[in-house]
């Protein structure tokens, strides 16, 4: 049977401020027999919880966490797979699919869970010490067929960690109304976070900053190409060190050319480099009558007399 | 649809117009810009297309490796690994980056064409150090660069000299068959083009062994590492092909050097005239009948194809020339190449229209030209 070592003490955070499902009794039961090693027992107890509640997803998670543990990984990724699918915001199902993934060799598969997981809570500690391992372990598979050797080292599979309980769960309900990704808001960046730091001083130059991008971004979707150029730096350095001129000439090109264009940005974060630069990288949602992309973006920004402007633009 | 159509440019330039090798520098490139997703994205769609370019595995699992902890050296396999296995990796990754960066300016021509004749229209020119085979065309004459490929050379290093020695020869040779896939095993890919190794000079040296042939690798790969044929020069399957479609059997010239030695046009011009007034005077020497003057051409080391040294040459000429009472000797289709590795050694090949009284011929000729103080004189000669 596949057994998992555990990273449980980094894992085990109080229910909080979750209301109780109405069989939660029945659920903390499986619980412990689970605890116990009694499989049968504790399976017998969330099946109970289930006939009562069966859309009760704290049964259906304790259930997923027993079917691993009794082996039966099949069922356990339906399970789990259902969830991530009805909860897309809650990361624990889409670290526990990983772990399953993981157990039976499947990186890749480990990887986008993994991933997703962290797009969701990006502070989720367990979901990045897995899918350091999972890294890992994709890297040596890398590294196998580099040397064309066969090495699927099976005892090295068991390493990822588990999350036993689903944690700050919100009503069912309402998740399942949030789950959608928000509709694009066209040329709209979200409110800021503030400075993880030191408090915000009076004349923030995070809001300025942000400020700039938005307007930059406002001016692309309106194919202002004028307003748009007026963002770069004298001194931008173009991709390739391509000239100034030429640059600007394609850029302006490509502004202008479809018929309508939308550029909106999210999850934008301001990391100050000094009080005269910073770097903001965001999701940029780019919609044209020709292309759709959704991509992430670094700005290099730069305080200058007429306010802040682009020094730098990476993608990826 | 001019905005779709710069749009799809754009998106796509990077992805479909570069070879695989292109594609890795852009993954460095990437790495060296710090944007790492950037970079797995990159390496993640070049092996999708080609699964078996073992480099980019190596470079796709530092990448991947670099998530999880910090990386150590380039290739951070177990240490367990014997460090040759991954060598040959780490050699390939450091010829493919610096071929991609010190690729030579239209203005460098490599030393050694002198002049190619008309029905040339490519010569090969291999770079042993840079693991490197250049292809250039013939443009009136001039070589120009239109593509290069990476190579894996013999696992002994340069300069064949004995059966098995597992050298690659250093000289200049031609391609003198060619043998498609299908008469081929899958050791040697997409196709093989044997090259005349050992030539007259490589002989006449007392080097020896055979088979020296340009050829692709097995399937299960994409690329060898530089130094590990058997002295053959081996490229991947794809550029194999590519070459291929600009050999000329019998014709195309395969120049190997340890390292390609570059030079401005002027200079090679020099070079060319210097010998072909040389060449010329030779012809009308002989033209002239003035047996000495004609043997003043050769070299005391010189020795014929059929072993003739120079006195017996001298004796034979003195005969056949005197007795003449007229000859006319036309040159045609001359190509000139200058030696890797020999200091001022040219050889020479052209069509020799000869008519006299007694014998007319048509044949083709080579010669190997040494320079003797401040003249260029023949040290062997043969039917070619």
């Amino acid at each position: 049977m596949v057994s998992f070592s555990t990273r449980l003490g980094s894992v085990l955070i109080a229910l909080a401020a979750v209301a109780m499902p109405a069989r939660a009794d029945d659920v903390q039961e499986a619980g412990k027999l689970l605890k116990a090693g009694q499989h049968k027992q504790a399976l017998e107890a969330v099946n109970k919880a289930l006939r009562a509640k069966p859309k009760d997803p704290q049964a259906r998670f304790m259930k997923g966490l027993i079917l691993t543990e009794q082996g039966n990984s099949k069922e356990a990724i339906e399970i789990f797979t259902q969830l991530t699918k009805d909860y897309p915001e809650l990361p624990e199902p889409y670290n526990n699919l990983a772990v399953i993934y993981a157990s039976q060799g499947q990186y890749d598969k480990a990887r986008a869970a993994l991933e997703q997981s962290i797009r969701t809570h990006p502070s989720y500690a367990t979901a990045y010490e897995n899918l350091g391992d999972v890294y890992a372990k994709l890297a040596s598979q890398a590294y196998d067929k580099a040397l064309q050797i066969d090495s699927s080292n099976a005892a090295a599979k068991n390493k990822l960690s588990l999350v036993r309980e689903l944690v700050g769960r919100p009503a069912a309900a309402t998740v399942v109304a949030a789950a959608p990704k928000e509709p694009a808001k066209p040329a709209a960046v979200e409110k800021p976070q503030p400075a993880p730091e030191k408090s915000t001083p009076a004349a923030d130059p995070q809001a300025e900053i942000l400020k700039a991008v938005n307007a930059w971004a406002q001016a692309w979707s309106k194919k202002d190409a004028d307003g748009y150029l007026s963002y770069y730096a004298k001194d931008f350095k173009t991709p390739g060190g391509e000239a100034r001129d030429s640059w600007e000439k394609t850029r302006r090109q490509r502004v202008t050319a479809p018929k309508s264009i939308s550029v909106s940005l999210s999850s934008p974060k301001v990391t100050m480099n000094g009080a005269d630069r910073a770097t903001v990288t965001f999701r940029q949602n780019y919609k044209s009558d020709v292309l759709k992309s959704n991509s992430s973006k670094t700005l290099v920004m730069v305080k200058s007399d007429g306010g802040w402007k682009i020094l730098e633009e990476k993608s990826g | 649809m001019r905005g779709l159509l710069v749009v799809v440019f754009f998106m796509s330039a990077a992805v479909f117009a570069a070879t695989p090798e292109d594609r890795l520098s852009n993954v460095f490139q990437s790495i060296e810009a710090n944007q790492l997703d950037e970079a797995l994205q990159r390496v993640d769609a070049l092996i999708r297309e080609y699964p078996n370019f073992r480099l980019a595995h190596l470079v796709r699992g530092d990448l991947l490796l670099a998530r999880a902890r910090p990386l150590e050296t380039f290739g951070n396999v177990a240490k367990t690994v014997p460090t040759e296995k991954i060598d040959g990796l780490r050699e390939e990754a450091l010829v493919r980056l610096r071929a991609a960066r010190s690729r030579p300016g239209d203005d460098r021509l490599p030393r050694y064409v002198l002049q190619l004749h008309s029905e040339q229209k490519h010569v090969l020119v291999v770079d042993s150090r840079n693991s490197r085979l250049y292809v250039f065309s013939n443009d009136k004459g001039t070589p120009r660069l239109v593509a290069d490929y990476y190579v894996t050379l013999g696992k002994n290093g340069m300069e064949k000299t004995r059966e098995g020695d597992q050298k690659t020869p250093v000289g200049v040779y031609h391609v003198t068959a060619n043998l498609p896939r299908k008469k081929l095993t899958d050791f040697y890919g997409s196709g093989a083009f044997p090259i005349n190794y050992p030539n007259e000079w490589d002989r006449r040296q007392g080097r020896n062994g055979s088979g020296i042939w340009l050829h692709g690798v097995p399937s299960a790969v994409y690329a060898r590492p530089p130094r590990a044929s058997d002295g053959c020069i081996v490229l991947s399957n794809p550029d194999l092909l590519s070459v291929g479609q600009h050999v000329q059997v019998g014709l195309t010239p395969v120049i190997i050097a340890d390292e390609v030695e570059w030079a401005d046009a002027a200079s090679v011009a020099a070079d060319r005239a210097a010998l072909a007034g040389a060449l010329e005077q030779w012809r009308a020497d002989w033209q002239s009948r003035d047996t000495a003057r004609y043997l003043a051409h050769y070299s005391s080391r010189f020795a014929s194809k059929e072993g003739q040294n120079y006195q017996a040459w001298a004796e034979h000429k003195r005969k056949v020339n005197g007795a003449k009472k007229w000859i006319k000797v036309g040159l045609g289709r001359v190509a000139m190449f200058r030696y890797p590795r020999e200091r001022d050694f040219v050889v020479v090949t052209f069509d020799q229209d000869y008519k006299s009284d007694g014998l007319s011929n048509v044949m083709k000729k080579r010669q190997y030209w040494v320079k003797e103080g401040a003249q260029w004189k023949i040290i062997y000669e043969g039917a070619g």
